[in-house]
């Protein structure tokens, strides 16, 4: 694909050298839009009144909510790259899956961990075998998986692409688990009294600190990928030059 | 076709002949299903609830250890080399292998499953439901545990590895199974759980063999 001219912005970033360039002043700009996005939105998290029912632990939903939604993201870019990685055999994409895989499983802990502080108080337990949260501690052994088999296996290339494929495997499945795991729990007489979800009828006052800080998590997470994405590029462009200098 | 059949018949005798074949699998079944009780209490009628779960997925386990080296003993010996050079595409020698761990454990484990979850003091009821269901689902198990068996070929730590690529894969099946196995039980009807479970099933194997082949290419490159 390098000789053609861009005129899509996958043909143009997949140009590692304009890569490069670009993320060279995308990532600090994101970041630093992460930073105002998120104080902004802490201090409106900690501005807005109390709900009638939740009291003050409302406030952990702008917390909370971004970053499960954050978990599901980070895995779609992660099948998308995989893909992009496997069938293109484009060594950025494959770069990009590496990165943003420990990021996912970071906001899929975080999620998990808020959502249980949020459940104590709430609903008077640290975990509910509740559908949504089950699916959410599956995603999480979804990428345990991949980082344990990226990790296993010694031959770089070999791993990648192994890694793709289980990558590819549970972007087919997470659908799938979210299904039955939902069946499982209408037949299980789950709890969904309890999930009368609070974000089905947000009230204007939250829509705000929650949208911001939905979008700082966005701009914090295209930040850390892109800033990983580099380091793992500069690595390999490192032990490339090892490797020539020991050979002579 | 007539390849095979040399292959399907290659990978049963080594499956059965080999290393104890399905009376490996059994022996761990049984392991597992002495010892949960022990670590359970022994109470009758809570033992009773949880053993139709207990003899499901134990199931699960004892599939997906005996096909931990699936494909590693082709792979290290060079037998794996011969095979993609072969009439056969991979794909076939894939699908083979799997269908070959299923016949020679799966199926045992689907007879042995109602016997356990009945001594364990589940409702004679379920034992035909639990035989359908440890069949259908021995076919999901196997087909995945084989994708995750050839993912993982030429790493240094197999087992473990293995386990914990396969293991979420297996949550729909346990799910759909168990759930089958929950409404008999609870007098509610059944028939949709033990359907997901074959449709699950029926897509795992149509599809894993494409990814298994993908994987041995990677592996073999």
């Amino acid at each position: 694909m390098g000789a053609r001219t861009p005129h899509h912005w996958f043909d143009f970033l997949a140009n590692p050298e304009r890569f490069m360039a670009f993320s060279r002043w995308a990532a600090p700009v994101l970041g630093g839009l992460a930073v105002v996005l998120g104080v902004a939105g802490l201090v409106l998290t900690f501005a807005v009144p109390e709900d009638y029912q939740q009291g003050d632990t409302v406030r952990m939903m702008f917390i909370h909510v971004p970053a499960a939604v954050m978990s599901m993201f980070v895995y779609l870019c992660l099948g998308i790259a995989s893909f992009l990685a496997l069938v293109f055999r484009h060594a950025l994409a494959d770069a990009a899956a590496q990165a943003c895989a420990p990021l996912g499983a970071a906001f899929t802990v975080l999620a998990l961990a808020t959502g249980s502080l949020w459940g104590r108080p709430m609903w008077g337990t640290w975990w509910q075998w509740d559908a949504r949260m089950t699916s959410v501690l599956v995603l999480l052994l979804f990428y345990l998986g991949y980082l344990a088999l990226r990790s296993a296996l010694d031959d770089e290339t070999k791993a990648a692409r192994a890694a793709a494929i289980l990558a590819l495997v549970g972007l087919i499945n997470l659908p799938i688990v979210k299904f039955s795991v939902e069946w499982w729990n209408t037949l299980h007489q789950g709890s969904s009294t309890l999930f009368a979800a609070p974000e089905n009828r947000l009230p204007a006052v939250y829509l705000w600190p929650w949208a911001l800080m939905s979008l700082a998590y966005l701009a914090a997470f295209g930040a850390l990928w892109l800033v990983r994405i580099r380091a793992l590029v500069w690595r390999r462009k490192a032990r490339a030059l090892a490797l020539r200098q020991a050979e002579g | 076709m007539k390849a095979f059949t040399i292959l399907l018949r290659r990978e049963l005798g080594l499956a059965w002949g080999k290393g104890g074949g399905p009376l490996l699998a059994l022996a761990f079944y049984a392991c597992v299903v002495t010892l949960l009780p022990l670590a359970s209490g022994r109470a009758p009628e809570r033992l009773a609830v949880l053993a139709p779960g207990i003899a499901w997925l134990a199931l699960a386990l004892a599939a997906l250890l005996s096909l931990e080296r699936l494909f590693e003993r082709d792979y290290e010996d060079g037998a794996l080399d011969l095979l993609a050079l072969g009439p056969a595409s991979l794909e076939a020698v894939a699908f083979a292998k799997c269908l070959a761990h299923w016949l020679a454990a799966g199926a045992p484990l689907a007879l042995a499953a109602p016997v356990a979850a009945v001594a364990l003091g589940a409702s004679p009821i379920i034992i035909p439901l639990l035989f359908l269901c440890a069949l259908a689902g021995g076919l999901a198990f196997s087909f995945l545990g084989g994708l995750g068996a050839s993912l993982a070929l030429g790493s240094k730590r197999g087992g473990l590895l293995v386990a914990v690529i396969v293991l979420p894969l297996y949550a729909p099946p346990v799910i759909f199974g168990a759930g089958a196995l929950d409404a008999l039980a609870g007098g509610l009807p059944w028939l949709t759980g033990l359907v997901l479970l074959l449709a699950y099933s029926v897509a795992t194997v149509a599809l894993c063999p494409l990814a298994m082949a993908a994987a041995c290419r990677n592996a073999l490159d």
